[in-house]
């Protein structure tokens, strides 16, 4: 047994990480922020460094990695707020759900470049995020497959105010014009979609706690760091704690891909997720509380990835039931 | 990330099921947790047939009488023991986790002849005098006076919580040396046996009515120079390598325990109907993700550790065990209140196995360094936050 990171997967983080931070730099996030969220330009980047295909064989065009790999990135991803259908996209090109390809959506659209198609998903809490920017939607098969494409414009849907500027956000208008609603990804689609996103709230988790040491260092009131002052310290600490337990979760959710993993998994990142961004808000003061200050994108994405793909009600509830069925270890 | 056992680990499990399946059932029944020296001949047994089998100081180095197993090797064995209903190290908890790792650490060859076969035996228990009615979180302001006359040196002071005093043969002993020097550098290690004249052990009563520790009053006890272990006033650094220990590896087969109980809440509440109130059943859903990350941290740490070693480090434990007690003993009180919400009114039953959990589960976050200082370490020694008052 060795649970830790392996030499490889230490430097594909780090190499991603290295990529972000030059092509998606605070200016970057800013600009999203204020401007439209997806930059197909950076979409098609992240195409080609292998973000999409990571998981295909090298034969198909990927990378030819795993899971346990692309959780890394996710984190990576998950700690600079990228915007963008990650989750479902990454998912659509490993179960081959993108335009053109398998024929499952005939052609795709005009603009699609063969690299960066943006699919979105059907989610179990009806919402869809980055409707208007997708050449795709993930919704259940009809057939044996876990998970299909259809066109954005199927879909009956209507947008709705986000919370987070950098996610838009529509609902499935269900039943309209007499049709029935799409069903909903299903199987290894819906589990890996949780543990991604879980993924991608670990990656924030961490990141507002160094955002809010880094603040804690700096900011001096009374005459000295703010981090000296024993309330501010233990905020962090708790932070900590509950990013490190997070991660613990997220990493074997990833080695043993099963669903009460994957479940806890989730539970555990939105916690820290949500509970680390509101601590760090508390950390920064009035600053926290600014549009201006990067605290609250984590905070409101956090809010939006906890309804993603698995609710807290629904991990509790599977794992409730495991409990019955006497897990073990 | 692998969290597979290579075959040499899976190896070692199956022999150390086999072997506990042929060893417990000759064990004597459980004592009255009530009666201490009940409780230290059979822990004694237990460490003694861990012994002949070959399985005591499983951890240790092989130089200190130990088997020099591995992380992962020691992880099993606190696994598969907990797994297994085997007596926990109870009485032996100092010797085993505190005092004989010190030792086995700082001692002088002879030191280590003469205390480490004993404890690894089962023949001989040892307690931690370290805590003070002046000095617990602040545990280097200890005041209790050692002065060197000849030989000896002459101890007068007090201990305080020090856990089963009664029923020890050894004191691992933390004392004052140079009251001039800063506090942590005039501190001294002793080892003194508890049958000193001068040694007096009051016990003390928890709120759970038992008699876990006491107090120790100490007056011109003499100890003999050669029970230092260390320097004089070397104390504190010698003692900081017994407490990461503690952190280390104390609870894993607590964790291991708390998925059983948390499965047995389960089953219990679903025999009472109580399975149909959905706060309850999300209740213990969210408790077992907690205890399952928890099982998985433990997986890195141990991880780490065997880098380390590896590495040619030191394998013990760092500050991030102070990240696992936190969460830990926050989750056990966690646990213990959903079990009361399980029994109901029956949790005012203070002879149900639950409620007497319940109530030493509040010791969790106070024993072996509060939550408080536990945050401060975190702070300061991981996050590098300034240290202030
Ligand atoms: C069941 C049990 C068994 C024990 N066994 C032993 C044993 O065998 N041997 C032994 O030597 N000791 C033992 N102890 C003692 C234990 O280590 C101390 O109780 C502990 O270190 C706290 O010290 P204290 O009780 O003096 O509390 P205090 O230090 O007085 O703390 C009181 C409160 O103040 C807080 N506080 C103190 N300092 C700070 C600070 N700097 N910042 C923020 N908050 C602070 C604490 O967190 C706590 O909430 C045992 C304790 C228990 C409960």
């Amino acid at each position: 047994m060795d649970f830790l990171l392996t030499e490889d997967q230490l430097a594909l983080r780090t190499g991603f990480q290295a990529l972000l931070e030059g092509r998606f730099g605070r200016d970057r996030l800013r600009a999203a922020v204020e401007g439209p969220p997806l930059d197909r330009g950076l979409w098609r980047e992240l195409g080609e460094a292998g973000f999409f295909a990571l998981r295909l064989a090298e034969a198909d065009g990927g990378v030819g990695l795993g899971l346990q790999e692309a959780v890394l990135l996710f984190e990576v991803a998950g700690g600079a707020l990228l915007p963008g259908p990650l989750v479902a996209t990454h998912l659509a090109v490993t179960y081959g759900a993108v335009p053109g390809a398998d024929g499952a959506l005939e052609g795709g659209s005009a603009e699609a470049p063969p690299m960066g198609p943006v699919v979105t998903a059907l989610e179990p809490s009806g919402l869809i995020e980055h409707l208007e920017s997708a050449d795709a939607v993930l919704v259940g098969s009809e057939g044996g497959a876990p998970v299909a494409a259809v066109r954005p414009a199927e879909l009956p849907s209507a947008p709705l105010r986000s919370v987070d500027p950098l996610t838009p956000l529509c609902r499935l208008r269900s039943g309209a014009e007499g049709r029935e609603a799409p069903g909903l990804p299903q199987g290894p689609v819906r589990r890996e979609a949780a543990l991604l996103t879980a993924a991608l709230q670990l990656g924030s988790a961490a990141r507002t706690v160094s955002t809010a040491v880094r603040y804690a260092r700096e900011r001096e009131q009374f005459g000295r760091p703010i981090g000296a002052f024993q309330a501010i310290k233990h905020l962090c600490a708790r932070m900590l704690v509950r990013a490190e337990l997070a991660r613990a979760a997220v990493y074997a959710a990833a080695v043993t891909e099963a669903p009460h993993d994957i479940a806890g998994a989730k539970l555990l990142a939105d916690e820290a997720a949500v509970n680390n961004a509101r601590d760090c808000l508390q950390v920064h003061g009035g600053m926290g509380f600014t549009w201006e200050a990067d605290v609250h994108l984590h905070l409101k994405r956090a809010w939006v990835r906890k309804e993603q793909w698995q609710s807290a009600h629904e991990a509790e509830d599977l794992l409730a039931d495991g409990l019955i069925d006497e897990l073990s270890p | 990330m692998d969290l597979a056992y290579s075959e040499a680990e899976e190896a070692f499990r199956h022999e150390l099921r086999a072997w506990l399946a042929e060893a417990l059932p000759k064990l004597p029944a459980k004592p009255d947790p009530r009666d201490w020296p009940a409780r230290r001949t059979h822990d004694l047994a237990w460490q003694r047939a861990l012994h002949d089998a070959g399985y005591a100081g499983l951890h240790w180095p092989e130089d200190a009488g130990g088997r020099g197993a591995t992380p992962t090797q020691h992880l099993i064995f606190l696994e598969e023991t907990e797994r297994a209903g085997a007596p926990y190290v109870g009485a032996n908890f100092v010797g085993l986790l505190h005092a004989g790792p010190t030792i086995a650490a700082e001692g002088t060859n002879e030191q280590r002849r003469r205390w480490l076969p004993p404890i690894l035996r089962g023949e001989q228990v040892w307690c931690q005098g370290f805590s003070e009615p002046d000095a617990g979180s602040d545990l280097a302001a200890l005041r209790t006076r050692a002065v060197r006359d000849g030989d000896s040196y002459v101890v007068s002071g007090s201990k305080i919580w020090t856990s089963h005093a009664e029923v020890a043969d050894w004191c691992e002993l933390l004392v004052r040396t140079d009251p001039a020097a800063p506090k942590h550098r005039g501190i001294t290690w002793l080892a003194l046996p508890m049958d000193t004249d001068g040694v007096t052990v009051r016990p003390l009563r928890t709120l759970a009515g038992s008699e876990e520790f006491a107090e120790v009053f100490l007056d011109e006890v003499r100890v003999p120079v050669a029970n230092r272990v260390g320097e004089e006033n070397d104390g504190w650094r010698v003692t900081m390598v017994t407490l990461s220990f503690e952190r280390g590896t104390a609870f894993v087969g607590e964790v291991v325990a708390c998925r059983r109980v948390l499965g047995e809440l389960a089953r219990t509440a679903r025999a009472d109907g109580r399975w149909d109130d959905p706060a309850l059943r999300r209740r213990l859903g969210r408790l077992a993700a907690e205890f399952a990350a928890l099982w998985r941290l433990t997986q890195w740490n141990v991880s780490e550790a065997e880098r380390s070693l590896r590495g040619g480090g030191s394998g013990v434990p760092g500050a991030g065990g102070s990240v696992f007690k936190l969460r830990y003993s926050h989750a056990r009180q966690e646990l213990y209140e959903a079990a009361a919400e399980v029994l109901g009114a029956g949790s005012l039953d203070a002879d149900h196995e639950w409620v007497a959990d319940r109530l030493s589960s509040l010791s969790y976050t106070i024993a072996a360094g509060t939550s408080e200082i536990q945050r401060n370490i975190v702070a300061e020694r991981i996050l590098g936050l300034p240290k202030g008052r």
